[in-house]
């Protein structure tokens, strides 16, 4: 047959009637001619032809394709069946939809992030390099991210051969100074070594990279990224060579980066040369900002590359025992490094899916089976008068199948916003970019709806034109409701559904209050109604140490000045707000530390006098800094209670000596021992990590031109943002302000993505939890439909409406209970997993647990309520009348 | 008209196709005419049924052995008529050559010298 003629099958069956018509007007005229009468002629004609129909019928199959045909009349039947109940119609396709729709978004989600490689040229040979130290002889267990320092990534380059090459990059920070009216902008920036781009593979969009005699120190050339190229400078041609001015020094453009370039993050704007404005810290092994990223050489495995290093590496360390040179090199695929963060969450976000995924399935089919009840006999019927079991369980096969296609749809359009919204709300994701729908993403849900439609169809198919079953129903009471093993079968469908909605209740539970308990951390300080920004001054105008405290004093008296201010505090950062580097010290009056003894470092802080009591960290010995403590008097150190605790053990830490390597403080060349004047309060540098050892220096020393003000307001802080901007305003109004947040949006931005994930597993869980309560009500409701002759008998013989009540509810309630069980020992097995992502919450948390059984029975109890009410409600001359 | 001299239709099918094609090397013709023309040829051993010339007439169609117009026919009454085509030539020449080999090994096998005459 063709394509053609089927689709035409009507136009040319008109046309083949015509023929036969014109085939009898020949035949009866030769008949005529052959002298019969005209009547004769034209019967003879009709016989000679045959039946019309017959020919128009083997025409139309000729031109038909069977299974096609088959296929159409199903469909006609499943949608006909499926529009006579529109609300069963409408709640599976929503069932589906909301599956489908989430695992789609998550699958495009994690593919783009986990399984995508980098945009780079052959990305499986990227690798990054973190130093690590041992401990007793004894690698860590979980892998570090400690940056390189510079000389460690010179020597690392020029001793080793494994690596085709190896580029280095680090932070930094500018104000682009505006021009023609523009307003500054504080702006992050990274340096990168000459052979950066060289390693990852990248062609600038406009330009080029810098050249390696531009990445000396001194030299200011900037290399812009494309977003900025655009916003700022409005995509001009003749960028390159033009002059920008950060930190009012100008810089000349060598070019501009592709647009999708987003290396280490989209938040960087600016590239410099690496060396750029690096003076003697090139030559130190204790200054670890650096990030290594080397490209492998082909044929070099992973292990002997590290040999290599670890061995430099080693070297380094025994050749420096003074200073702090760590002994131990990690190296991981680039592609591991970026995505190890979120790996566990997404993860475990796909297991989450999954499970609604089978809760959705389970609930369809558990719908189907219900339904399948109800024709029960119309399938008896027809199986009795010999239709085929594989046409049948084809024909409602079609109806799980056609309600799948619908609910994919309905999903694949739901993803497409969800996807939307997730990686908008999940920004810091690695690769959020490339985050998009794609025909990969179209296929596997095109994979999901057959999965589902084939778990949702083929169980109540199956069930509902099994042989024993017909028979066992054909004996039974002509309007018994189901065979016992049908219902047996939906209530055990039922019960793992609500198993698996324990499970992810319980996960979701765990993770939340983790969550809480990570919210509510105790940061060390005052959180409530503190607002912070930074702000960071330009060298070339705040050129002398003078300079710089005059403006860091008025400022400080100036906001203090404002009403409603409660406390100020200056320094370079604010607690939870990142790790911000550390120092090894050695204690002026202890012994010299023995060779290979662990080395002492701790957190380092810059701080003003008011720091401490505007933030609310307790004093626990000595004093405060003063307003005497700086410039050339302000050689004193303040430390935490962990660090008097670990390095003073026994002693009194005040009026000890820290001795801190000498370039490690810029400006203080000659003096390094720094006299503990006093203890403060621990407070954590991030949320979810334990607090370290922190010793702060005097802010108002004069070298820090850069700090975070935090401002304690007796109301609402962000209130305060204008006022206090105002300020700054009136001292330098062309110096930028960046990050304007309150100590709540601080610590929560530190949460990250704890806190989206707690969020999605409770999303998930809230919609098993509905799928499951649907489960229930459905599966009941039809389950009393079908009782409704039965309860009315028995209310006629006397039954108590209560005695109807009691009994459906139970009858109900039994297979919620049972998957309660099922679900909480399944739990105990499944949360184990989530144990590294819990912050100080046990596994089996009871508050957790008991939650999970109260909601659920209380779902439950509401999910049966209504049915059993209702069956209780039956009139009994009503429901006998029924057939 | 009774069902005389009935050839088995088996046979006939496989081969009405081939001789639907070399009626119309005489020229285009109607349904009717081909039904005619094959009967009177074949000494009206064969008969063609209309329930069998019609499905074949369109697969040939479909084939694109043979294309269709409609026109008016000896007795000014509108028919559709065949035409062969180019494609269709070669294919009666195929089967044709086919036929002939067939009938003198059916020939050879029922012991007839030289194959079926």
């Amino acid at each position: 047959m063709s394509w053609f003629r089927f689709f035409r099958r009507k136009r040319s069956d008109a046309e083949l009637q015509e023929e036969m018509t014109s085939f009898l007007n020949e035949e009866t005229a030769d008949n005529v001619a052959r002298g019969m009468s005209e009547e004769e002629a034209r019967r003879q004609a009709h016989v000679k032809l045959g039946s019309r129909e017959k020919v128009r019928e083997s025409l139309w199959a000729q031109n038909s394709f069977q299974p096609l045909t088959s296929l159409a009349r199903d469909v006609k039947f499943a949608s006909r069946t499926l529009r006579r109940t529109p609300g069963f119609s409408f709640l599976a396709v929503l069932v589906v939809a909301l599956c489908i729709g989430a695992a789609t978004s998550l699958f495009t989600i994690a593919r783009s992030v986990l399984l995508r490689p980098l945009p780079f040229h052959d990305p499986d040979k990227l690798v990054m390099l973190y130093e690590d130290r041992t401990k007793d002889g004894v690698p860590p267990a979980k892998p570090g991210y400690n940056p390189v320092s510079p000389a460690d990534f010179y020597d690392w380059r020029s001793k080793t051969h494994g690596f085709e090459d190896m580029a280095v990059t680090r932070g930094a920070g500018y104000n682009l100074t505006g021009e023609r009216g523009e307003l500054p902008e504080s702006v992050r920036a990274a340096a990168g070594s000459w052979n950066l781009m060289r390693v990852l593979g990248v062609q600038p969009a406009v330009g080029r990279w810098f050249t390696e005699a531009e990445d000396k120190p001194g030299t200011t050339s900037v290399m812009l990224t494309w977003s900025v190229y655009q916003r700022r400078f409005g995509g001009d041609a003749a960028i390159v060579g033009r002059q920008i001015h950060l930190d009012d020094k100008p810089y000349t453009v060598v070019g501009v980066l592709p647009s999708w370039f987003r290396y280490p993050d989209a938040g960087i704007v600016l590239w410099v040369p690496y060396q750029g404005d690096m003076g003697e810290t090139l030559q130190h092994h204790d200054y670890h900002q650096s990030q290594v990223i080397a490209r492998m050489k082909d044929g070099v495995s992973l292990a002997s590359a590290v040999a290599q290093v670890q061995a430099v590496q080693m070297q380094l360390h025994l050749a420096y025992p003074d200073e702090p040179v760590h002994d131990l090199v990690e190296m991981r695929p680039m592609h591991e490094d970026v995505t190890g963060d979120v790996k566990q969450p997404l993860q475990l976000m796909l297991g989450a899916v999954a499970c609604m995924l089978l809760i959705g399935c389970l609930n369809v089919s558990n719908l189907l089976v219900a339904r399948g009840a109800a024709r029960q006999r119309e399938v008896a019927i027809r199986s009795a008068l010999g239709a085929q079991r594989a046409a049948l369980i084809r024909e409602q096969m079609t109806e799980s199948v056609l309600i799948c296609i619908a609910g994919g749809t309905l999903g694949v359009a739901l993803s497409v916003l969800a996807t939307q919204i997730l990686a908008h709300a999940w920004k810091d994701l690695p690769t959020v970019q490339s985050i998009h729908l794609d025909g990969t993403v179209i296929a596997f849900a095109c994979a999901l709806v057959c999965v589902a439609a084939l778990v949702a169809g083929l169980v109540p198919a199956l069930s509902s034109t099994d042989k024993s079953m017909l028979s066992a129903m054909q004996s039974s009471t002509r309007t018994g409701g189901g065979s016992i093993g049908r219902t047996a079968l939906r209530k055990w469908m039922l019960t793992a559904e609500i198993a698996i909605t324990v499970v992810l209740l319980v996960a979701a539970g765990l993770l939340g209050k983790s969550f809480l308990k990570l919210r509510t951390t105790d940061v060390g300080c005052v959180t409530k109604n503190v607002l912070t920004l930074r702000y960071s001054l330009p060298e070339k105008q705040y050129d002398t140490p003078e300079k710089v405290n005059s403006f860091q004093e008025s400022l400080l008296e100036r906001v203090r000045a404002l009403p409603g201010v409660k406390g100020v505090a200056l320094g370079n950062t604010v607690p939870a707000a990142g790790y911000w580097g550390d120092f090894v010290f050695t204690v002026k009056e202890h012994p010299p530390l023995q060779a290979g003894a662990p080395i002492q470092v701790g957190l380092v802080r810059w701080a003003d006098p008011g720091y401490f009591t505007g933030l609310g960290i307790p004093l626990v010995r000595g004093r405060f800094f003063t307003n005497q403590d700086r410039l050339e008097r302000a050689y004193k150190v303040i430390v935490s209670k962990q660090l008097a605790d670990r390095y003073f053990p026994g002693e009194d830490a005040i009026s000890r000596h820290l001795h801190v390597a000498a370039h490690a403080l810029k400006g203080k060349p000659d003096a390094t021992d720094y006299e503990i004047v006093g203890v403060v309060g621990d407070v954590i540098y991030q949320v979810g990590k334990e607090a370290r050892p922190m010793m702060y220096f005097p802010l108002l020393d004069g070298t820090m031109s850069g700090a975070t003000l935090a401002v304690r307001t007796q109301y609402d802080s962000l209130q305060f943002a204008l006022p206090v901007q105002k300020q700054i305003a009136a001292l330098d109004a062309g110096l930028p302000v960046a990050d304007v947040r309150t100590m709540d949006q601080v610590v929560g931005e530190s949460l990250g993505n704890q806190s989206l994930s707690a969020a999605l597993v409770l999303a998930f869980a809230v919609l098993s939890l509905l799928l499951a309560s649907v489960g229930l009500y459905g599966v009941l409701s039809y389950l009393t439909v079908q009782r409704t002759q039965e309860l009315g008998i028995r209310m006629a013989l006397g039954a108590q409406r209560e005695q109807l009540l009691t009994q459906m509810l139970l009858d109900g309630m039994k297979p919620a209970l049972f998957g309660l069980g099922l679900g909480m020992v399944a739990s105990f097995a499944v949360t184990r997993v989530l144990q590294t992502m819990l912050f100080a919450t046990k596994p089996l948390d009871p508050v957790v647990l008991f939650g999970v059984v109260a909601t659920l029975l209380v779902v439950a109890m509401c999910a049966c309520l209504v049915p059993a009410w209702r069956a209780s409600r039956i009139e009994p001359m009503q429901a006998l009348r029924m057939e | 008209m009774a069902k005389k001299n009935q050839v088995d239709s088996e046979m006939l099918k496989g081969t009405l196709d081939m001789m639907i094609l070399r009626t119309l090397v005489g020229g285009d013709a109607h349904g009717h005419t081909i039904a005619k023309v094959i009967e009177h040829t074949s000494e009206d051993v064969l008969e063609v049924e209309q329930g069998s010339l019609y499905p074949a007439l369109h697969r040939l169609e479909d084939r694109r052995w043979v294309s269709s117009y409609w026109g008016v026919s000896e007795n000014n009454r509108k028919a559709k008529f065949y035409k062969m085509t180019a494609e269709g030539r070669k294919q009666l020449v195929r089967e044709v050559t086919r036929w002939r080999q067939m009938t003198r090994a059916i020939g050879l096998v029922m012991g007839e010298e030289g194959g079926a005459q």
